[in-house]
């Protein structure tokens, strides 16, 4: 991916790649991790964990439905269990299952999706969970995860399986840049500021991190000071800094790969309504499907790039000043 | 590896095949004054599976310790065709996993014993369920979940005809054979009527039923599932069946063959109570049926 590299970050391993890496070392450490598998292991990088534990891997199949039934079940006996498959089809296929066998049983069940968004490139439209979001933070009892870079990734594969109970990890099918060192503070359901601003406050998660890291770089040329957030807990949101960032920078811009619609915006507008009302402009996937394409080229066409936030941020410095 | 019976229930203790009738009979009755005093529920979706649930609770089949719901080593019943409740608490009541009291308060605001199976409010319930097709998954994986813990315990399914409609029932299935778990055990309650109508009608395609099992892996036995002996001996010789999970195809009649239930017959009134009138026609054939009077 080519955003951050302008401003020096450095590219690093994809957030499945980090997943999978962090999930064998868990493994070796929490003998009662089981994972369950809908034949999609070298894909979603639970393969390493499924050499090394045989004995606590179950590839159920192309079949997300009873791979999320049989996660809950393996729950409800007492397993620590982590489930995973390509996002779109485990939250679109499965969304019953998790629904009813996952979230309302509160079961403690991990469910990890990768080759989320457009970013996954010449696969096509079909592959595209461009929904997960919203459909994951649908779900009473639900935590829902999407960490910016590999070293995140890793922090919140941990932190996720030291939790008890329903956790949605969205992970990703390219390298993207590294933002975070090893033994930076990662804490469930509060914000990261990487950047101090005044002037307006971008708030984004998964790829678009770097991204709103380079407009910000890019709006500092110009005069404009941004605060970036990433949000790496889509739910529960961290209000707090929503609420601070509005009080302190007047307006607010979002960025994530995902329909506007029920996802990381759409979450942050409802924060701002009930709490400080101020300028808001959505950075994401409009309201359509995407295509076959190469990555960098699906981002800049369906406008997620570093570009689109600085022309929103433009937009809600206008707005702001009236 | 021996369990180790930690103050076991007395009911995992067998009763006799008579004894066994009674309880039945009782609780036959109780899922007809439940659901008629909700003034909703599915009471002949539960009468079909009683005796079944019956045999498995009271019959020598499952171990488990009411007062002990959580005992990891319990064997387990799921309850996947959760619209049979009514059949389900009225089992758990009489096993002392919670009071009889709470039976009249059945689908009641703020009562545990809600519409549907929900087993973060009332103990001895194994798994929430509702959603047609995901309890066999669930047991399955609970039965995972034995093989990886090293432990003994054994998973009962419940099913329905019409439920076997769901994909998710035979994904489930080719899953289970493909990890031989020979500690699950499914039950088909094969009372032949789902919402709308005959299932030989609404699904056709689900005959023959045993030879789709078989098919899948499965060790497969087909029974009466109103004749308690054979129930309690078939519930038996499955737990020898080595490296297959077992379906135990029951023919049973959905609402028992009580004539209030079978005047309807499209569906065998599923989903609707009887009246006041018709519990008392439906009590009255049950005596008969069972050769037993006076009520509780």
């Amino acid at each position: 991916m080519n955003a951050g590299k302008q401003i020096g970050l450095k590219e690093g391993p994809a957030t499945r790649d980090a997943f999978g890496k962090s999930l064998t070392e868990i493994g070796r450490q929490n003998s009662n991790l089981v994972v369950v598998d809908g034949d999609v292991s070298n894909s979603t990088r639970t393969e390493e964990f499924a050499k090394e534990f045989p004995e606590r891997f179950f590839n159920v199949g192309i079949a997300e439905s009873n791979l999320v039934g049989v996660a809950s079940g393996l729950a409800t006996a007492g397993k620590d269990v982590l489930a995973a498959s390509f996002a779109a089809f485990l939250l679109c296929n499965a969304y019953d299952q998790i629904r009813m066998s996952v979230a309302f049983p509160q079961a403690n069940v991990k469910l990890v999706g990768s080759h989320s968004g457009i970013s996954i490139g010449e696969d096509g439209p079909s592959q595209m969970a461009i929904e997960d979001i919203a459909l994951a933070t649908s779900f009473p009892n639900f935590t829902v995860l999407v960490p910016a870079d590999a070293t995140s990734t890793q922090a919140a594969t941990r932190a996720m399986l030291e939790q008890k109970g329903p956790f949605y990890l969205r992970t990703g099918r390219p390298k993207v840049p590294l933002i975070y060192e090893e033994g930076f503070d990662f804490q469930i359901g509060k914000a990261n500021k990487l950047r101090e601003g005044s002037d307006l406050t971008i708030i984004a998660c998964g790829l678009m991190v770097a991204a709103a890291l380079e407009a910000a770089s890019d709006l500092e040329q110009k005069g404009i000071n941004a605060r970036v957030l990433d949000m790496h807990t889509i739910k529960p949101l961290d209000m707090e800094s929503i609420e601070l960032a509005a009080r302190d920078t007047g307006a607010i811009v979002t960025a994530e790969e995902h329909l506007l619609a029920g996802g990381l915006g759409a979450g942050v507008a409802r924060v701002i309504a009930e709490t400080y009302p101020v300028p808001m402009a959505f950075v994401g996937i409009q309201d359509r499907y995407a295509e076959s394409g190469k990555p960098q080229e699906l981002l800049e066409k369906y406008g997620l790039t570093a570009g689109h936030i600085r022309l929103a941020a433009e937009q809600v410095i206008r707005q702001k000043q009236g | 590896m021996e369990r180790q019976f930690m103050n076991a229930h007395k009911t995992t203790k067998p009763r006799s095949i008579d004894e066994l009738q009674t309880i039945s009979w009782r609780l036959s009755r109780q899922i007809i004054e439940i659901t008629t005093k909700a003034g909703s529920g599915h009471p002949s979706s539960s009468l079909s599976a009683i005796d079944i649930l019956v045999a498995l609770y009271f019959g020598g089949i499952m171990t488990y310790d009411s007062s002990q719901p959580a005992w990891p080593d319990r064997d387990r019943f799921i309850l996947s065709k959760g619209h049979g409740a009514p059949g389900l608490y009225v089992t758990l009541a009489e096993a002392s996993f919670f009071d009889p009291k709470l039976l009249p308060t059945f689908r009641k605001l703020g009562s545990p014993l809600e519409g549907h199976p929900n087993m973060r409010v009332l103990p001895g319930v194994e798994a929430s369920t509702g959603s047609l097709g995901q309890g066999l998954s669930i047991g399955l994986g609970h039965a995972l979940a034995a093989r990886v813990d090293g432990r003994n315990y054994r998973v009962y399914v419940m099913i329905g005809d019409g439920e076997a409609d769901e994909g998710q029932i035979w994904e489930a299935s080719m899953a289970a054979a493909k990890y031989k778990v020979n500690n699950l055990t499914a039950l088909l309650d094969h009372n032949k009527f789902q919402q709308t109508g005959p299932v030989s009608q609404v699904m056709p395609s689900l005959f023959p039923v045993a030879d789709k099992w078989r098919a899948f892996g499965w060790f497969v036995e087909e029974i009466n599932g109103h004749n308690m002996e054979e129930v309690v001996a078939t519930l038996k010789k499955v737990q020898n069946i080595k490296d297959q999970p077992q379906m135990i195809i029951c023919h049973t009649l959905k609402g028992k063959g009580l004539s209030p239930f079978e005047k309807d017959d499209v569906n065998r009134k599923h989903g609707v109570p009887l009246t006041e009138e018709e519990a008392k026609i439906a009590f009255a054939e049950l005596d008969k049926q069972y050769g037993r009077s006076g009520g509780d």
